[in-house]
C-alpha cells in the first residue's frame, strides 16, 4: 500500500515536473552530445563534441551553412589579394557580444595572440599555422606578437597576412580555432571565464548552465544578429556517453537527436524507427600503421601481401553493419580541391582469391608460409568495433602465413605505444580537420629533427621517403590550384604503391534525427548547426 | 571508547599521507600520460603544457608542490576537464553522489534485512527459495545490463518512468538509478542476514526461549535480530564504500552528475589531479566508515572490546 | 523449523569438545555430506553445475564450428540449425555456443582461482589481525584501508607493465583485488569467536596463536565465509571482463562470459542470442553455486554438529 503511494507521488512529481517545464518553454532541442566537454575555452578544446557547443556559443569570421560550406559570419564580407597572402575582412555593424559590447576587429588579434602564445598551449594552434608567423611564434622563435600577420585596421576592419597562398584558409577560418575572444573577460575571471555565469561569446546561443557529467544549457542569445531567424529557444546538450542508453533515451522521446549510435542497432533503427538514423561519407580513414622502421615490416612486399589479403568489402556493410566504404588510398572522396580520379590499385579490381595467391607467393618469397609463419602483433585500442575488424583481419592474414596476437590496451597505453614505436601492426584512425588533402597525406610526412630527437608527430609508422617529401614540400608552395591537386595525387600514389599503411574504410557519420527535427542535412563534415534546425512538437 | 575513537582519528593522518604518496607514484609509474590522446601534440606544445601543469620539474618536488597544495585546501587543475578545478569538480559531485549512495544504501538495507530475515525463518521452504532466486537474480545480473532491461522496460515500452538524464529536483529521474544501484548491495544484505540469522536460531539461547513458548516474532526481535547483524555490519562499511564509489556505471548510463565515474575515468585518462583528488576523498570515507562500523560492532557485541 | 528439529542434542558440549580436539569417532566429512545431500536445492544445484562444466569441458568436441572459427556468410545471424549454429553468431560470425562454451571454461577457471586465492589471503589476513589485536590489528586493517583507497585500475595497469600479460597474473591480479573485504569480514568475526569459552578452554589448554587460528576459529568462519565466496563469484566474474577490456585479462579470439555478456547487454534487442546463451548460463551457474553454497554452509557449521 506504502509503495505504491510513495510510486504515484513520484510520478505525480516527476509528470509535473515535466509539464511545467515544457509549458514555460518554447522550443527545446535535446542533443545527445557524446562526451563530456572538457574545455569550453576554444584554444583548448580538441573534440567534435565541444565543437557542437563552442560553435553555437561563438561564431568565427566565416560560419558554416547547414552542408558545413563556409558563409559569411561575423564577417559581412571580405577581399583576397591577388597572390592569394592578404585576406580583408570587413566585420557586420550589428555583431555583438552577449554582454552587448559590439564586436571588434581586435577581438580576433587578441584571439589569435592567445592561440599562438606557448604559454596557452593550444592543442590545435597548428590549423592556423598558415597565418604569417605563426608557428614561429608558437614555437617562441619570435616573442613579439606584433610581428603576427593578424592586425586590425580599425574596429570593423581586420587584415589577415597568410605565410603562402592557402586554398583552404577560409575553411580553417570556420575551425573554433579562428573564433574572436573577449580578453577583458579571460583577464577577469581566470581559469574560470567559461563558467556559465562569465563566459561571454557571440553565438547565437548563451551558456546558462554547465552540470558536469550531465548536460549544457544554452539559451537564444539577444544580441546575436540572426536571433530573428533561430527557431529553437533552448538547447540541451545531454552528456551520452553511454550509446545504448542514449538509444534507449531517444526512443523514449527525451532526445530529439543523436550524433552517434551503436553501429549495431542500425538494422534495428531501419526497421523500426525507418528514416531517423542518418548515416553519410565523413572526411576520415580508419588505416593500420605498419611499423617500417625495423624487421620485418621493413620488406614492402610483406607490407603488399599484408594489405592486398584484407579484403575491405567485408568490413564495413557485414562486420560493422553500417556500409563503411572500403578504403585503398589516402584522401578521402569529396576532399575539397582535389579533383582527379581518386587513387585506386589494380589489384584492388582483382578477385580476392588472385589477390591471396598473389599474397601467399609474396609471404613464400619472403620465406613465410602456413606452416612456417610470420608471428606479428597486432595493437589496438579497446573498442568494440577495433576489436571485431582486428579479429576478422587476423583470419584474413592466417591464410597467408601470418599469426597474429591480438594486444587491446586503453587508448593512453595504445598512443602511448604508437609514438613510442612500440608495435608492429598499430590500429589508427584520422578524422580531416578541414578539408584538404595535405591534412591526411601530412602525416607520412618523414619525421624533423628538434633539439636531437626526431620527432615523427602522428607518422606512428615512421614511412619514409624523400620522393614522398618533395613532392608535399612542392606543393606547398604551388599557387595553381590545378597543379597543386596534381603533385598531391603523386604523392598519395607513391606512398600507397609502397604500402606506407593499409587503409581499411573510409569513416561514415551516424546520427539519429527525430522525425520532428527539420533542416538537420547530412555532410561530410558532420557539423550540423542548430541555428539551421526547427522542431515542431 | 572514546579514546579509542580519537586514536583512531589521529592515526588516519599517517594513513591519508602514505596514501597521498603511494597513489602519486603509481601515477607516475603509469604508462602513457594526459596528454596522449589519439593524435600526436606537436613537441613544443607538449613542453608548454607539461610546464603549465609543472610536470617538468623532477618528480620530486612535483610531489612537494601537489602536498604542499593539499595542506592548503588545493587539490589543483583537472588535466582533462581543464575549465574545472578538482575541488570543484568534487564539490559539485560529491553532494550528489552522497545523495545517491545513501539512498540506494537504505532501500537496500532495509530491503535485504526484512528479504534475509523472512528466507531465513522459513529456510528450505518455497518462499525462501523464492526469495533467495530474486536477490541472488539482483546480484547475478551485471548492473549495466540490469540498466539497460529496466530503461527499455520502465522506459521505453511503458513509459512510466524518464529513462535517463538529470534533471534537478526531479525525483522521477532518480528511481531506476536507485534502483539498479540498491539491487546488488540489498541482495548481499539479504543473502549475510539469512545465513546468520539462520546460525544464531540455532544456538542455545534461542533454542532456550523457544523452550519458554516465546513467539517467533518475540525471538526474533529480542534475541535473533542483534547477533544476527554482526556480519551484516561488518559488511555495511565496504558496502556503503562500494555505493558511494560504484556508482560508475549507474552514473554513465543515466548521465548522473556525480564523482563515482571519475574513479575509472580519471584514472584511465591519466588525469594526475583528479585521481589524487579522488583517492584523498575515497580514503577519507572508508576511514570514516570503518570507524562508524567499529564503533557499532562494539555496541552489538559486548564481548568485542577496545582498549 | 530448522534449528530445533532432530541435530545433536549434545550442542552445548560440542564447544568443549572443538576446544580440546576435533571430535574423534565419526566422519566430519561423511556427516557434512549426509546434510548436504539431504538439501534438496543444493543436490539439484550439485547436478546442474556438474552438468554444465561437463558440457562445457566435452562440448565444443561435438560442435561443428570452434570458438575462433569465422563463417564469412554468416555474420551476426539469428540461430540457424541446418548450418549448426545453434544459438546464432557474433558480429564476426562466430557460432555462439561454441564461444560461450569456451567463455564458461574461461570463467569457472578465471571465477576458481581467484575466488581461492581471495579467500586464503582474506582468511589468514582477516584471522590474524582479528586474533592478535590491538597494534597488529590496527596495522594489518589500516593497510587494507589504503589498499581500499587506492584506484585498483592503476595496480593492474603497472602489473601488466612489470610482468607482461598472462592468464596467471589475471588470476593473482583478481585475487588480490578481492580479497579486502573478506579479511574485513573475517577478522570482525574473529573478534567475536576469540571472547568465546571455548576459546579460552584451548589458551588454558596451552595451545598457541596458529593452532588456535587454524584449529578453532578458522572453523568457525565457514558461515560468512561460504556466503561470502558465493557473493564474490559474480563480482570476479564481472571484474574479469573489466580487466579483460583494459588489455589485461583474457585476449581475444578467446574469451569469457562476463566478456561475451558485456557486449550482449547492449544489444539485448537488435540481436537477442547475443546476449541470451552466455546470459543463460551464468545466471543458471551462480544460482546453483549459491544454492550450493547456502547447503555447504548449513551441512559444514560446527555449531550444528
Amino acid at each position: 500500500m506504502k509503495i505504491t503511494q510513495v510510486l504515484k507521488a513520484v510520478t505525480t512529481a516527476g509528470a509535473l515536473a515535466l509539464m511545467m517545464s515544457s509549458a514555460a518553454l518554447a522550443v527545446t532541442l535535446n542533443l545527445g552530445n557524446g562526451s563530456e566537454p572538457g574545455s569550453l575555452d576554444p584554444h583548448k578544446a580538441s573534440g567534435d563534441w565541444e565543437n557542437r557547443i563552442i560553435g553555437e556559443l561563438y561564431e568565427g569570421l566565416v560560419a558554416e551553412d547547414a552542408q558545413a560550406n563556409a558563409i559569411a559570419g561575423q564577417a559581412e564580407s571580405w577581399t583576397i589579394s591577388d597572390d592569394g597572402l592578404v585576406y580583408t575582412f570587413k566585420l557586420r555593424a550589428d555583431a555583438n557580444w552577449s554582454d552587448g559590447v559590439p564586436v571588434t576587429a581586435q577581438n580576433w588579434v587578441d584571439a589569435f595572440q592567445r592561440l599562438f602564445d606557448p604559454k596557452t598551449a593550444a592543442e590545435y594552434a597548428y590549423l592556423q599555422f598558415p597565418i604569417k608567423n605563426a608557428s614561429k611564434i608558437n614555437a617562441a622563435e619570435i616573442t613579439d606578437f606584433s610581428q603576427l600577420g593578424v592586425k586590425a585596421i580599425d574596429d570593423k576592419t581586420l587584415e589577415i597576412t597568410l605565410e603562402a597562398s592557402t586554398p583552404f584558409f577560409l575553411q580553417a577560418l570556420t575551425h573554433y580555432t579562428g573564433y574572436p575572444i573577449r580578453k577583458d573577460i579571460i583577464e577577469k575571471f581566470g581559469d574560470q571565464w567559461t563558467q556559465p555565469d562569465n563566459i561571454v561569446g557571440n553565438g547565437p546561443y548563451k551558456l546558462v548552465e554547465w552540470v558536469p557529467g550531465s548536460y549544457l544549457r544554452g539559451v537564444k542569445s539577444d544580441t546575436y544578429y540572426g536571433k530573428d531567424n533561430l527557431k529553437i529557444d533552448e538547447v540541451r546538450w545531454d552528456n551520452t556517453e553511454d550509446l545504448t542508453a542514449a538509444l534507449n533515451r531517444y526512443r523514449a522521446g527525451e532526445l530529439d537527436i543523436l550524433t552517434d549510435f551503436p553501429a549495431d542497432q542500425y538494422k534495428f533503427l531501419q526497421d523500426n524507427y525507418p528514416g531517423q538514423a542518418h548515416v553519410a561519407p565523413f572526411l576520415g580513414i580508419y588505416y593500420y600503421v605498419l611499423n617500417q622502421s625495423k624487421p620485418p615490416l621493413d620488406n614492402v612486399n610483406i607490407r603488399k601481401a599484408l594489405s592486398l589479403s584484407v579484403l575491405r568489402d567485408v568490413i564495413g556493410p557485414d562486420v560493422l553493419g553500417t556500409g563503411e566504404l572500403p578504403a585503398y588510398g589516402w584522401v578521402p572522396n569529396g576532399t575539397a580541391n582535389y579533383e582527379g580520379t581518386p587513387y585506386a590499385p589494380d589489384w584492388a579490381e582483382w578477385p580476392y582469391d588472385q589477390r591471396v595467391e598473389e599474397a601467399k607467393k609474396l609471404m613464400a618469397e619472403a620465406g613465410y608460409t602456413p606452416e612456417n609463419p610470420l608471428k606479428l602483433q597486432l595493437r589496438y585500442n579497446t573498442n568494440e568495433n577495433h576489436q571485431r575488424i582486428a579479429v576478422a583481419i587476423t583470419d584474413m592474414w592466417k591464410q597467408i602465413g601470418v599469426q597474429v596476437e591480438l594486444f587491446n590496451a586503453e587508448t593512453a597505453v595504445h598512443y602511448d605505444a604508437l609514438r613510442a614505436g612500440d608495435f608492429q601492426v598499430g590500429r589508427a584512425g584520422w578524422l580531416m580537420d578541414y578539408s584538404d588533402a595535405s591534412n591526411t597525406l601530412d602525416l607520412l610526412k618523414t619525421g624533423t629533427t628538434q633539439e636531437g630527437v626526431m620527432n615523427w608527430g602522428n607518422n606512428y609508422g615512421r614511412y619514409s621517403n624523400p620522393d614522398f617529401d618533395s613532392l608535399m614540400d612542392q606543393a606547398s608552395k604551388e599557387l595553381d590550384l590545378v597543379k597543386r591537386s596534381d603533385l598531391l595525387h603523386q604523392a598519395e600514389a607513391k606512398a600507397m604503391d609502397e604500402f606506407a599503411a593499409i587503409p581499411i574504410y573510409w569513416y561514415v557519420s551516424k546520427n539519429v534525427v527525430s522525425p520532428k527535427i527539420t533542416g538537420f542535412e547530412d555532410n561530410a563534415k558532420d557539423i550540423n548547426r542548430i541555428r539551421w534546425m526547427s522542431k515542431s512538437e | 571508547m572514546f579514546g579509542y575513537a580519537l586514536r583512531r582519528v589521529l592515526t588516519a593522518i599517517p594513513i591519508v599521507l602514505i596514501t597521498i604518496t603511494v597513489c602519486f607514484f603509481i601515477l607516475r609509474l603509469a604508462p602513457g600520460g594526459p596528454f596522449d590522446g589519439e593524435r600526436a601534440l606537436p613537441p613544443d606544445v607538449m613542453k608548454n603544457l607539461r610546464a603549465h601543469y609543472n610536470l617538468d620539474q623532477p618528480l620530486i618536488s612535483q610531489y612537494f608542490i601537489y602536498l604542499g597544495g593539499v595542506f592548503r585546501g588545493d587539490f589543483g587543475p583537472s588535466m582533462v576537464m581543464e575549465d574545472f578545478s578538482v575541488s570543484r569538480l568534487i564539490s559539485i559531485g560529491l553532494p550528489f553522489t552522497l545523495m545517491l549512495g545513501f539512498s540506494a544504501f537504505v532501500v537496500g538495507t532495509v530491503a535485504g534485512m526484512i528479504a534475509g530475515a523472512v528466507a531465513a525463518v522459513q529456510q528450505n521452504k518455497w518462499p525462501d527459495y523464492l526469495l533467495v532466486a530474486i536477490v541472488l537474480i539482483g546480484i547475478i545480473i551485471p548492473n549495466f545490463l540490469m540498466a539497460n532491461l529496466v530503461q527499455l522496460f520502465f522506459g521505453v515500452y511503458l513509459r512510466w518512468l524518464p529513462v535517463g538524464g538529470y534533471q534537478p529536483g526531479s525525483i522521477a529521474h532518480l528511481v531506476l538509478p536507485v534502483l539498479i544501484l540498491s539491487l546488488p548491495h540489498g541482495g548481499r544484505v539479504a543473502r549475510l542476514v539469512r545465513g546468520s540469522m539462520i546460525e544464531v536460531l540455532g544456538t542455545n539461547y534461542v533454542r532456550t526461549a523457544r523452550s519458554k513458548g516465546l513467539g517467533t516474532r518475540l525471538i526474533l526481535a529480542r534475541h535473533a535480530l542483534k547477533p544476527a547483524l554482526l556480519p551484516v555490519v561488518s559488511y555495511l562499511g565496504p558496502g556503503l564504500s562500494y555505493l558511494l564509489t560504484g556508482s560508475l556505471v549507474v552514473e554513465q548510463v543515466f548521465a548522473l552528475p556525480g564523482i563515482g565515474k571519475y574513479f575509472i575515468s580519471a584514472a584511465l585518462n591519466r588525469d594526475y589531479g583528479l585521481v589524487l583528488g579522488t583517492t584523498i576523498l575515497y580514503v577519507f570515507i572508508i576511514l570514516a566508515l570503518n570507524l562508524i562500523v567499529d564503533v557499532l560492532y562494539a555496541w552489538l557485541d559486548p564481548k568485542v572490546r577496545y582498549r | 523449523m530448522a534449528g530445533i528439529t532432530g541435530k545433536d542434542a549434545a550442542l552445548t558440549a560440542y564447544a568443549n569438545a572443538l576446544a580440546t580436539e576435533a571430535p574423534k569417532g565419526r566422519s566430519l566429512t561423511q556427516d557434512a555430506l549426509r546434510r548436504l545431500f539431504n538439501n534438496k536445492a543444493a543436490l539439484v544445484s550439485i547436478f546442474v553445475l556438474t552438468a554444465i562444466v561437463l558440457f562445457a569441458l566435452v562440448g565444443p568436441y561435438f560442435l561443428p564450428w570452434a570458438y575462433d572459427k569465422i563463417d564469412w556468410a554468416g555474420i551476426r545471424k539469428p540461430p540457424d540449425w541446418a548450418k549448426g549454429h545453434y544459438f546464432g553468431t557474433d558480429q564476426n560470425g562466430r557460432d555462439m555456443l561454441a564461444r560461450t562454451l569456451q567463455g564458461t571454461q574461461m570463467s569457472l577457471l578465471v571465477a576458481g582461482v581467484a575466488t581461492f586465492v581471495s579467500v586464503v589471503i582474506g582468511i589468514l589476513y582477516g584471522a590474524i589481525a582479528g586474533y592478535f589485536g590491538g597494534k597488529i590489528d590496527a596495522v594489518m586493517m589500516r593497510f587494507v584501508d589504503i589498499m581500499y583507497a587506492l584506484p585498483y585500475i592503476l595496480f593492474v595497469i603497472i602489473l601488466v607493465v612489470i610482468f607482461g600479460r598472462s592468464p596467471v597474473l589475471l588470476f593473482v591480479g583478481i585475487g588480490c583485488l578481492e580479497w579486502l573485504t573478506m579479511a574485513r569480514i573475517v577478522r570482525g568475526q574473529t573478534l567475536s569467536i576469540k571472547q568465546r569459552e571455548f576459546i579460552e578452554a584451548a589458551k588454558a589448554g596451552g595451545a598457541g596463536p596458529f593452532t588456535i587460528i587454524f584449529r578453532h576459529i578458522v572453523p568457525n568462519l565457514t558461515g560468512p565465509v561460504v556466503i561470502y565466496a558465493t557473493l564474490t563469484i559474480p563480482e570476479i566474474i564481472i571484474t574479469e571482463s573489466f580487466l579483460s577490456y583494459l588489455g589485461l585479462g583474457v585476449q581475444e579470439p578467446q574469451t569469457s562470459l562476463g566478456t561475451l555478456i558485456s557486449f550482449g547487454a547492449p544489444v539485448a534487442e537488435a540481436l537477442p542470442w547475443m546476449l541470451f546463451t552466455p546470459a543463460a548460463i551464468l545466471v543458471t551457474m551462480l544460482l546453483c553455486l549459491s544454492y550450493l553454497g547456502d547447503g555447504l554452509r548449513d551441512a559444514l557449521d560446527p555449531k550444528d554438529r
